[in-house]
């Protein structure tokens, strides 16, 4: 059970801790002004990982070896020289895309059986990996070179980018892929080789595209610990879930108040309980009729509950990004942080939810230690 | 042989908030030569003022003699003998 959670925000990192008394409370706050975009514990030696955007100065990652200990900047992934000739551009907007890291969205430890590998998911959608806890990266050519790369789009961002990464707890070599806006992507080898996920369906493309599966918008792709062929994905355009460890996805229907959202949680040890935080479309990013609430689903996706007692009942204007919901490794704590700021913590599977603090910057990325 | 010019480098303090970027003062014939014997005795500025390219970060702007450079891509602007580099940070790109 985590005590602990680490939030970033485009102002800083808090350190938020649960006290005796069982509250929850902000208890410091580091990198003040810094834009923090991703932040992961890794459990094989306790190194916490940080990326952010320094917007004039670029992408930068920083580790610490343990709670206390100060954070040290480590190497930026950096993508190969550019072919002279090469006219790459954004199909959507027809941006010229830089090889260069514009984002580090994600950065996930490797398999328990890799120490010192760790992987990061950039936009404009370099997959890198690092045998050396992030002192130095490569980027993983197979994908980058792959043929369907250069057609995927932006999807929030002008550039196409990674933003989940999850390796199969049974074996190293076995990785998947949410990439917004590029679909999900699996690899048995390593990423020596890499295969497209089917089953999304987008309807912001002509009908006759819809089922493409190299330009599908996964928001956000988890899986379940315990049962690894189960992952959950918060799509543009609806839920999905595989049961087939990402080759394959099926439309979840019928979710009320809205199937429209970022992000999304799965129960560490049942594959059938996984959350979501619904608004009201692509087109309106604000919860329905201004009350917040958790949708909770504990059949699989066939029926889905709205709990949360305690969030805003009206004129709540929150938007929970991709990596704004995090679980604890008992499925009991949740937390959950918004773009206005706003944190929540729950310690009963989302049946209530406890504001930490309304008054953080935007709210990016939340994760318990 | 001609010995290379030398010239003045200095960075905005707004970088200095994030990695040690003292100024110092090296040879070259270009902003590109001046930076590059920079960035060997300071590595670690490098990134911060480059993109993976090696052209000039988008929301970074490099001054030299007062005018801002226009090979933002390959740094091959001239610089003579006693001018100053300024590194600064444009005020596009603010979050």
């Amino acid at each position: 059970m985590s005590d602990r959670l680490l939030v970033g925000t485009r102002k800083g990192l808090a350190d938020v801790r649960r006290g005796a008394d069982g509250d929850w409370a902000v208890h410091g706050f580091e990198f003040a002004g810094g834009p923090v975009v991703a932040v992961v514990r890794d459990p094989r030696d306790s190194a916490t990982y940080a990326t952010f955007d320094h917007g004039h100065f670029g992408v930068k990652l920083h580790r610490r070896e343990s709670d206390d200990a100060p954070w040290t900047e480590i190497t930026t992934p950096s993508y190969p020289p550019k072919p002279e000739a090469l006219d790459e551009r954004e199909p959507m907007g027809q941006t010229v895309i830089p090889w260069n890291t514009e984002y580090a969205w994600v950065i996930e430890p490797g398999h328990a059986d890799e120490p010192g590998v760790m992987w990061c998911g950039t936009i404009p959608g370099g997959l890198f990996r690092s045998d050396d806890r992030g002192e130095t990266w490569s980027i993983n050519e197979a994908l980058w070179y792959h043929e369907k790369r250069p057609g995927w789009f932006g999807g929030g961002f002008n550039l196409p980018g990674i933003h989940s990464i999850s390796i199969d707890p049974r074996n190293a070599a076995t990785m998947v892929l949410g990439v917004s806006c590029g679909g999900g992507w699996r690899t048995d080898d390593g990423g020596a080789s890499w295969r497209v996920a089917t089953g999304m369906r987008a309807n912001y493309l002509p009908p006759s595209e819809e089922d493409d599966p190299y330009t599908q918008d996964p928001h956000r792709v988890v899986r379940c610990d315990a049962a690894p062929d189960v992952l959950w994905v918060q799509h543009h355009c609806g839920i999905f879930r595989s049961t087939d460890g990402g080759f394959t996805y099926s439309e979840i229907t019928d979710v009320a108040p809205s199937n429209f959202g970022f992000a999304v949680a799965v129960h560490p040890t049942d594959p059938d309980t996984a959350w979501f935080v619904p608004a009201i479309s692509d087109m309106v990013r604000v919860p329905v009729d201004g009350k917040l609430v958790v949708t909770r689903t504990r059949d699989g996706g066939r029926s889905f509950e709205q709990v949360g007692a305690g969030l805003p009942a009206d004129h709540a204007y929150d938007l929970i990004y991709r990596h704004g919901l995090a679980v604890d490794a008992t499925g009991e704590r949740l937390a959950m942080g918004s773009t206005t700021g706003s944190l929540w913590v729950s310690e009963d599977g989302a049946d209530t939810m406890t504001l930490v603090s309304a008054n953080l910057p935007p709210i990016s990325c939340v994760t318990f230690v | 042989m001609v010995e290379a010019p030398l010239v003045t480098v200095q960075f905005t303090r707004n970088l200095q908030r994030h990695v040690a970027c003292p100024a110092g003062t090296y040879g070259g014939a270009t902003v590109a030569e001046v930076l590059g014997a920079y960035f060997a005795d300071h590595p670690g500025v490098r990134h911060y003022v480059l993109d993976d390219q090696g052209g000039v970060r988008q929301h970074v702007t490099v001054f030299v003699g007062g005018s801002t450079i226009v090979d933002r891509a390959r740094l091959s602007d001239a610089v003579g003998a006693g001018e100053e580099i300024y590194v600064m940070q444009a005020l596009s790109g603010g979050t």
